[in-house]
């Protein structure tokens, strides 16, 4: 079985800064936006770099949605970064209205989604995001696993035409994809083949899915696993196919399992080709505070927790 | 400069053309598109320096942003009439099929509009944007927007104001349609307004008011002493005097027609009180 080496532990906004850094070396129509939350977008060395090319709008999201959207008329491209939350929610109707609808040129690059953003809080902790995101027409849905993938997507979604939603995190996960990967927007990544039970996972549950797919295996069941870091536009091929073959699913999602990755897959197969699914996503339920380890453990959302399901869909075949 | 007549007529026509759009669909907002005519007028035939063969960038020309798009009918009348597209499309005034949106809309690519509007409140956040990208591009050419007074009560424009003084965005021009009037009453009954000279000069804008709205000198007068004020380290807000339904006079003074369409003979007393200049569609 292949093996995945954690090639040690980064925090995935770190590969959207590094990621934002390059870009502006290598793209002048790349623009940044923040409110008031460099540090934790970790912007600071595109700003320092690019002080002309960075707008702070201060605690004002919805003005910088906004202005995103007025900075692409005259060819800019804006990466608006902030808190997931505050990056959808909070600003709904502007993203709807001046991004979506208007269709803008504009990436919204949200941090500290989910329940591992940890002690701040539900307040801080959207689960509902991916959700909000993908209902929008037009919208591009992304959620990267670790840092050298938020690096990839960062500097990928530059290149894509139209309004992208990129999903990363605040805690340091494993790092093992690769450094040099070339970021297809849309393409499953197949992990693992299997023939038992597919395993379809997004952003810091793949590594999870990784973990729960060696034990697995070790007991007997041969996972697939996927890595969909692409919600929207959704490889639908990629996971009938492997369906096709393993004949059940996992989804596994650090978001409530309404309107997550769960529903887009159990949408695309019941359509062509219904089998059993589980999901592991929390259960229409706000976060609260806590480590990230014990929310994860606490909501379901790790290896031990797709290996449970996994057995459990096995079973339903 | 044009003569002063023929923009007169000019506005009478785009005031018909309103009346038109609305009671044909029996829906639409012709209250504070009458009230704005003289302000498109004046904006699009004399101020701005603007390219009908429209380009979504905009670039090197003057760009106008509506934030309360629900006065649609005046802005498709004078896009149409000014050159970005067929006079005869105002035909399709919120028909099924159309490019002429209920609000303004990109989505339909009609020409002259570079962002939707309607969900009030975000005009001025994309102005800014585009205000400055014009910086970054080198691009000494102005961003205009407008406003509707109620609309004022919306949070993110104040985001926006706070946002545009402590940048020195400079090289924008908003004007705020001071009509009084709002779809439940007065502004000053459902939520009054307060001083917004005060406002907009603690907030660090560069304030100047158009008493006379709706006279179309003034209104050209007022606009080019706003663009004097542009470039000075600070934005520029005109606070235009203007009556809600102006040259109809059952229109005028209420808030009645703010989202309501004359009836047929509603609408021949409104016609013959603004006789057809330019010719009808």
């Amino acid at each position: 079985m292949k093996k995945y080496t954690d090639t040690g532990k980064k925090d995935t906004r770190s590969g959207f800064g590094d990621g934002l850094t390059e870009l502006g070396r290598s793209n002048p129509n790349v623009v940044a936006l923040c409110a008031d939350l460099i540090g934790s977008l970790k912007m600071q060395d595109f700003i320092d770099e690019n002080p002309e090319r960075f707008f702070q709008v201060g605690i004002a999201e919805a003005n910088m949605i906004g202005m995103s959207a007025g900075l692409t008329i005259g060819g800019k491209i804006p990466f608006a970064g902030t808190f997931a939350n505050f990056a959808t929610g909070r600003v709904y109707d502007q993203i709807r209205q001046s991004v979506a609808y208007s269709n803008k040129n504009v990436k919204i690059c949200a941090s500290h989604s989910g329940v591992t953003l940890g002690e701040d809080g539900a307040t801080h902790q959207i689960l509902e995001d991916i959700g909000l995101m993908k209902m929008l027409p037009g919208m591009t849905v992304i959620n990267t696993c670790d840092y050298n993938q938020t690096k990839a997507a960062t500097i990928a979604i530059a290149e894509h035409e139209g309004p992208v939603y990129l999903r990363f995190g605040r805690p340091k996960v494993a790092n093992f994809t690769a450094e040099d990967q070339k970021f297809e927007i849309g393409k499953a990544v197949q992990l693992y083949e299997g023939t038992d039970v597919t395993i379809i996972a997004t952003g810091h549950l793949v590594w999870e899915a990784i973990q729960a797919a060696v034990q697995l295996n070790d007991e007997g069941i041969s996972a697939e696993v996927i890595n969909i870091h692409t919600i929207k536009p959704l490889d639908e091929k990629a996971i009938i196919d492997s369906v096709k073959k393993t004949g059940c699913v996992v989804t596994c999602e650090e978001h409530n399992y309404l309107g997550g990755l769960g529903e887009s897959v159990a949408r695309t197969l019941s359509l062509s080709h219904p089998a059993p699914q589980e999901f592991v996503a929390t259960q229409d339920t706000f976060g609260e505070s806590g480590t990230p380890e014990q929310l994860m453990e606490k909501y379901g959302l790790n290896a031990d927790a797709i290996i449970k399901a996994a057995k459990k869909v096995v079973k339903r075949k | 400069m044009a003569n002063i007549e023929e923009l007169k007529d000019f506005a009478t026509q785009v005031r018909r053309d309103i009346l038109r759009q609305v009671h044909k669909v029996n829906s639409g907002h012709p209250g504070g598109s009458l009230g704005c005519t003289e302000f498109f007028t004046a904006l699009y035939k004399e101020i701005m320096d603007h390219n009908p063969e429209f380009n979504m960038d905009g670039e090197n020309e003057d760009i106008f942003f509506l934030s309360n798009g629900h006065i649609s009918p005046v802005f498709y009348s004078v896009l149409a009439r000014t050159g970005y597209f067929p006079v005869e499309e105002l035909s399709t005034f919120r028909l099924i099929n159309s490019r002429l949106q209920g609000h303004p809309t990109t989505h339909e690519g009609l020409p002259g509009i570079r962002v939707a509007s309607g969900s009030l409140g975000q005009g001025m956040s994309v102005a800014l944007g585009a205000a400055q990208a014009k910086k970054l591009n080198g691009d000494s050419k102005l961003v205009y927007t407008l406003h509707g007074d109620g609309e004022l009560q919306e949070g993110q424009n104040w985001e926006a104001i706070m946002y545009a003084a402590g940048n020195n965005v400079d090289n924008i021009i908003s004007t705020i349609d001071l009509n009084g009037q709002q779809i439940d009453g007065s502004t000053e009954t459902v939520l009054p307004l307060g001083n917004l000279r005060a406002k907009f000069e603690a907030f660090g804008w560069e304030v100047m008011e158009v008493e006379e709205g709706n006279d179309l000198q003034k209104v050209i007068d007022g606009l080019k002493h706003a663009k004097t004020l542009t470039g000075k380290g600070k934005p520029v807000v005109i606070l235009l005097h203007t009556i809600m339904g102006h040259g109809v006079d059952f229109m005028m003074h209420t808030h009645a027609w703010h989202g309501k369409a004359p009836n047929d003979e509603q609408l021949e007393t409104a016609l013959s009180q603004n006789p057809e200049t330019l010719g009808d569609y």
